[in-house]
């Protein structure tokens, strides 16, 4: 992007300050991590506002400083934490050098319209820097998660040999009891047999009951729909209790008056749970399509001889079918993520994967779990990826350009 | 008419299959402990009968996930791994089956009759004895300088070994440890923890380490404490302690002082059908003989619960080090043992657990 505002230095007394301020930030965390927050902090502080000085009083030359600073604060990262360290303080030095000429060239200012107040520019940066905080905090965990993952060792721990980058520290020894032990592949099954069933229920009555609930004549249309959106809003734990009465009696009807096997009522109770709790999510994405859905088209669908069934797959299904295929998407996620309701009506044949995750946990913290954590992010990520590929396709083939 | 022959077609259909795969569920711990028993009891059994085992890793909610299950009607297990006092309030409260120990369970190789092989260990009629554990502690071997703490007061010696140290969340071993080493003798400290002001004197005592205790639930944390260095020293159950030390390699040395003696083992919840009952014996007769339990030991590092099986304690299963000096139970390591009192902490848990919590919000 072009330039916005022709931009002049700045006085030292705004940069100095500055730098000094984020230099003793991230000194905050160096001095906590060798003894000293305050040491730190004050460090941190002086060391870039000495650099910074000699930078652009002195050495009057960007790219000769550029390069000093990286190599500067790489060897005083190494000497205080190792390679890890290194690759950081190279980092570091090379946000503070770009860090200081942003400031001092005023190049901050380039890029914004040329009537801000100071005070709407720092906001400005402030909401970038905030919004960029909220995203670390999002993402971090998450992050943190995939490199334990691979720990040669039974603790979700960084061993030192992991921090020098050692292979040693390393083993995909979690990934392989993943995929041999019993236990866990047993749980995937049921989470891969489960959640797909629900989802297909959820989503066929879900959006039958949207799609009633949207004609106008329906007498008492806001009861029946609180009724049905109930299961969202009442507190897990608590449906959890009834329904695992509830579908106690209709098991031990099954099993007694049917005569059909445990196991396989044991899956029916939980794929019917998990339905449920999947059916709120369809009727409110498929509810809010409805919205927009233009009502003469049935009627015009009806006026050139099309039955109500062919008007609803021909007609209606199409244009309310992104709702529809979100709603799928909660619903299975609902299903997929569930652990309260499962722990109550399923019995161990029916053991789904959090449930596995959550007494491994408990049990025993094996980072088994982190593997199979990573396993899913990257499961979700190719899904939605595929999704979103899916869908500009089917966008380009009607002529629509991809938004 | 019709939807109902349909209906018995389809049960038909789905019966006969499961006809021969017979399944059954085992209510364990989880964790290397639910491992060591897959490997010594479920795949032979499985091996031997055919019958396919199940593992649900619940026995932490045992109690309360029977007693739903009796009131719904719809127990879903067939055997379950308790403590004993947790077997002795499921029988009291008819949840458990009774047994008669010498006619279900077998005999010792000798000829000794089950009630004596077990001996004094069967605390109650419903419950079969498999393993003696204990809490113990287990320290960072390089935080602790050049001389390890060696007694249990140890753990309330700020001044000696400063740094966080992890204990159980509950009151039960955590008080007799305070008032044993706030000097009162071993075989009094039930008789002062059943007065007010032993209750206060013991918390008192803990009181004074306070500010440096990393309470846990789960018998995993304090491992995972120990190796990232959070805590210099935390109590847990030997077994976990071992599988830290000798399977991972990590830095902790054990403080076997004072450790508190515990029973685990095997109940059968009531409300089976005759059949299920009749499976979950099989099993129980297979899995509890001699050489069944002491096979356990190859695995993970809990003493089994027959006399008769201790001489046939060998060697762990895959590092090939002896198993024997790493048991509870072992001479070296049970010079000053804590035997825990189920009888005193079945009347006083409630009030004990209740001051307890309140302690700890303070």
């Amino acid at each position: 992007m072009a330039a916005l505002t022709p931009i002049s230095r700045k006085p030292m007394s705004l940069v100095l300050p500055t730098i000094a301020a984020a230099g003793g930030f991230l000194g905050i965390f160096v001095g906590a991590s060798n003894g000293s927050t305050l040491m730190g902090l004050v460090i941190g502080a002086v060391v870039v506002a000495a650099l910074g000085l000699f930078f652009i009083g002195v050495l009057k030359n960007e790219q000769l400083s550029k390069w000093i600073s990286i190599v500067l604060v790489a060897v005083a990262g190494f000497v205080l934490g190792g390679i890890p360290g290194f690759i950081l303080g190279a980092i570091f030095g090379w946000f503070f050098h770009w860090f200081t000429y942003w400031l001092y060239e005023g190049r901050y200012r380039a890029r914004l319209l040329p009537y801000l107040t100071p005070g709407q520019v720092l906001w400005h940066y402030s909401f970038l820097v905030i919004c960029g905080a909220i995203f670390v905090f999002l993402i971090t965990p998450i992050l943190v998660v995939m490199p334990l993952s691979f720990n040669a060792q039974d603790f979700f721990t960084f061993t030192p040999e992991m921090l020098r980058f050692d292979p040693e520290g390393y083993s995909l020894k979690h990934y392989r009891d993943f995929f041999t032990n019993n236990e866990w592949q047993r749980s995937f099954k049921n989470s891969l047999l489960i959640a797909p069933i629900a989802t297909v229920i959820s989503v066929s009555l879900g959006t039958l009951a949207a799609i009633g609930l949207s004609q106008s004549h329906v007498p008492g249309r806001r009861a029946i729909m609180a009724i049905l959106i109930s299961p969202m809003i009442v507190p897990l734990i608590i449906s959890a209790t009834g329904m695992f009465f509830f579908y106690s009696d209709i098991g031990n009807w099954l099993e007694g008056t049917l005569g059909l096997p445990k196991t396989f009522v044991g899956y029916v109770k939980v794929v019917l749970a998990h339905a449920v709790l999947g059916i709120p999510f369809v009727i409110i994405t498929v509810t809010a399509t409805l919205v927009g859905f233009d009502r003469s088209l049935t009627r015009a669908a009806a006026n050139m001889g099309a039955n109500p069934v062919t008007t609803f797959f021909r007609v209606q299904m199409p244009l309310i079918l992104p709702g529809v295929i979100s709603g799928g998407l909660f619903a299975f996620i609902t299903s997929f993520d569930e652990v309260v309701v499962v722990l109550f009506i399923g019995s161990a044949s029916q053991k789904t994967l959090p449930w596995q995750m959550f007494t491994g946990l408990r049990e025993q913290i094996s980072p088994t779990i982190l593997a199979v954590a990573t396993i899913l992010v990257v499961i979700s990520i190719a899904l939605l990826t595929t999704v979103e590929l899916l869908r500009r396709r089917s966008e380009r083939l009607r002529g629509m350009s991809p938004s | 008419m019709k939807s109902k022959v349909t209906a018995l077609a389809i049960s038909a259909a789905l019966v006969a299959p499961s006809a021969f795969a017979q399944e059954m569920t085992i209510v364990s711990w989880g964790g290397s402990y639910s491992k060591s028993q897959q490997l010594a009891y479920h795949e032979p059994y499985t091996a031997k009968t055919g019958i396919t085992i199940i593992n649900d890793d619940s026995s932490a909610e045992a109690v309360a996930k029977i007693r739903a299950m009796n009131e719904a009607g719809n127990v879903t297990w067939d055997v379950v791994d308790v403590v004993a006092s947790d077997a002795m309030r499921l029988c009291d409260e008819g949840l458990a089956e009774e047994l008669d120990h010498d006619a279900v369970l077998a005999a010792a190789p000798d000829g000794t009759s089950a009630t004596e092989d077990f001996g004094d260990l069967i605390v109650s009629d419903c419950f079969v004895p498999q393993i003696v554990y204990s809490t113990t502690f287990g320290y960072r071997t390089d935080m602790v300088g050049d001389t390890p703490p060696s007694s249990i007061c140890d753990v309330f010696d700020l001044e000696k070994y400063p740094g966080k140290r992890s204990l159980q969340k509950r009151p039960i071993d955590n008080m007799e440890w305070a008032l044993y080493c706030d000097g009162v003798a071993k075989e009094d400290i039930y008789d002062v923890l059943g007065t007010p002001e032993g209750v206060e004197r013991g918390l008192a005592k803990l009181d004074t380490i306070k500010d440096s205790v990393v309470w846990w639930t789960a018998g995993a944390e304090t491992p995972q404490l120990l190796a990232d260095g959070e805590v210099v020293m935390g109590s847990t159950f030997n077994g976990r302690l071992f599988s830290a030390i000798a399977e991972q390699g990590q830095p902790i040395g054990m403080l076997w002082d004072m450790q508190s003696f515990d029973l685990d083992g095997w109940i059968i919840p009531a409300g089976l059908s005759d059949e299920r009952k009749q499976r979950a014996l099989e099993y129980l007769f297979f899995a509890t003989d001699t050489q069944r339990l002491a096979d356990q030991a190859k695995y993970i590092s809990y003493g089994p619960a027959r006399k008769s099986s201790a001489p046939l304690v060998g060697k762990h299963a895959s590092l090939g080090i002896d198993m024997a000096p790493h048991m509870p139970t072992d001479p070296a390591n049970a010079g000053n043992v804590h035997i825990y009192d189920y009888e005193w902490w079945a009347d006083n848990r409630d009030d004990l657990d209740a001051k307890f919590q309140a302690w700890l919000a303070k």
